[in-house]
């Protein structure tokens, strides 16, 4: 026996919940998934603040990946409520879910009576498609999307670990990649530096790393500075990041990066590399150790190899800087647990990874203290500084 | 036997091996053991007054000892300690010389 559409509603309405709009406003930000269920199309007006976005054709695909606790309370809205309708009845009656209702009348009626409205900066035809499998990801999804392309991160060095990191991280849509780095492109470089290329030997590398992200990512805005990190600066140019990425080769300037990075509560997403060997870790200030706790001070100049000194294998800064490029991302977007308090070490001829736990230090002379606290003068200085840096020339 | 992972820097000090064993019923014994077979080891591992050099840090399997017992961690021959020299490969040198 065939139905009409009309009687098919009323009968799904009748065995779903209808929550009205007031309740609705009640409930947002109390652990209640509001999913709407609109075309993308019609978004360009708004949606609930904190609702998600999954189109009604992809609810039955895309809803486990978002709320796979089938107790989940879930309220579904549409323009006017007759596909959330039928979104709620088939979450209910086909796929076990508890608790899923729709919101009467929709987001018209919503709009209607005055509740906020949250407008969504809307992308692009292109950027929908370029970041389509972004999308489709819910631990990065339409929001996860807006936060790469509003984040800032700041690389210090295009280079080795910052080539991959850069080009990753340019592909994924962050909006503002900042570059530190005043050397040029060198033949020797273009074993690991893949973000250069053979016909840019002797261009600076910021213009050259530049050059390849535009080609790549038009989205990209970046930031140059063709300029060497000391202490005279360093506050002036990490200032307003929201994340930087270390994998400087000496230990001045890690030391100095922690102090301020700690002093302006910038995390860092650290790595470095020998050989066929790798560290990473991410140090976020006010959350977990810094480089001090970790490594108080730095080994004798002589016992400090760096990789110019000693090769290293040019697929290593590929895997540290796109694991790297991996911490930022999640940093960003919020997802899973990033590498705080741990340190990863990786070595590509044993294919092993190890995991060791970093303890904040309650006596660092850096990260224990209020950050406001933390002088110009004491910017990356540790005993026998000035020995050292004389040691390593 | 515990088992001692060695880092990069340290493997021409130990004849180039990865990991090497060594008997020792606390760190400081087992890294003592070390010592004695790798002479070279000594300086890189510890300072004049006897304790670890402060850019070393070692770690009992997945543990900083100087959060546990420090050199007189108990250790068992099913146990591992890593060797964490600081690191700093990656991009050129920024700080000026």
């Amino acid at each position: 026996m065939s139905q009409s559409g009309g009687e098919l509603l009323r009968q799904v309405k009748e065995q779903i919940t209808e929550v009205d709009p007031s309740e609705v406003a009640q409930l947002l930000g109390e652990g209640v998934v509001i999913v709407d269920c609109r075309e993308t199309e019609e978004l360009t007006a708004g949606m609930l603040p904190g609702a998600v976005h999954i189109p009604r054709s992809y609810l039955e695909t895309r809803i486990e990946g978002l709320v796979p606790d089938r107790s989940q309370r879930i309220i579904l809205y549409c323009a006017s409520g007759v596909r959330s309708a039928f979104g709620a009845h088939t979450l209910m009656a086909q796929m076990g879910y508890d608790d899923a209702e729709s919101m009467a009348g929709g987001f018209t009626l919503w709009k209607d009576r005055g509740y906020e409205v949250e407008l969504p900066r809307s992308f692009s035809a292109e950027q929908r498609e370029r970041y389509s499998r972004h999308l489709l990801v819910p631990e990065v999804g339409v929001e996860g999307q807006q936060r790469l392309l509003d984040a800032r991160v700041l690389l210090l060095g295009a280079g080795g670990l910052g080539s991959p990191t850069a080009l990753y991280l340019a592909a994924a849509g962050v909006g503002t990649l900042g570059i530190v780095d005043d050397d040029v492109v060198d033949l020797s470089n273009l074993q690991r530096q893949v973000i250069h290329t053979t016909d840019r030997i002797g261009t600076g590398k910021v213009d050259s790393a530049t050059e390849t992200i535009k080609a790549l990512n038009p989205d990209v805005n970046v930031v140059g500075y063709p300029t060497r990190l000391d202490a005279s600066n360093i506050i002036e140019i990490i200032e307003g990041w929201d994340i930087i990425v270390d994998g400087v080769d000496n230990f001045p300037t890690r030391y100095l990066l922690n102090d301020a990075s700690v002093r302006l509560g910038i995390p860092v997403v650290s790595a470095a590399i020998l050989g066929f060997e790798g560290q990473l870790s991410v140090f976020a200030p006010g959350h977990g150790p810094c480089y001090r706790c970790l490594f108080r001070q730095p080994p004798p100049a002589d016992m400090a190899p760096s990789c110019g000194a000693n090769g290293v294998i040019g697929v290593l800064p590929g895997t540290m800087g796109l694991l790297q490029a991996t911490e930022v991302i999640k940093l960003i977007v919020g997802a899973g647990e990033p590498l705080i308090g741990r340190l990863l070490m990786y070595d590509a001829l044993a294919a092993t990874f190890t995991e060791l736990k970093v303890r904040q230090d309650p006596q660092c002379p850096i990260c224990s203290r209020d950050p406001a606290e933390i002088a110009d003068g004491e910017l990356g200085v540790f005993p026998d500084y000035e020995a050292f840096c004389a040691a390593s020339g | 036997m515990a088992t001692i992972r060695i880092p990069p820097v340290l493997r021409p000090s130990v004849g180039g091996e990865r990991e090497v064993e060594a008997d020792g019923a606390t760190v400081g014994e087992v890294l003592a053991s070390l010592v004695e077979a790798h002479p070279a080891t000594r300086e890189q591992l510890f300072g004049d007054d006897g304790d670890l050099n402060r850019y070393v840090n070692i770690y009992l399997n997945d543990e900083d000892v100087r959060v546990l017992s420090g050199l007189a961690t108990a250790v068992t021959e099913a146990d591992s300690l890593v060797i964490l020299p600081a690191m700093a490969g990656g991009a050129r040198p920024s700080l000026g010389s």
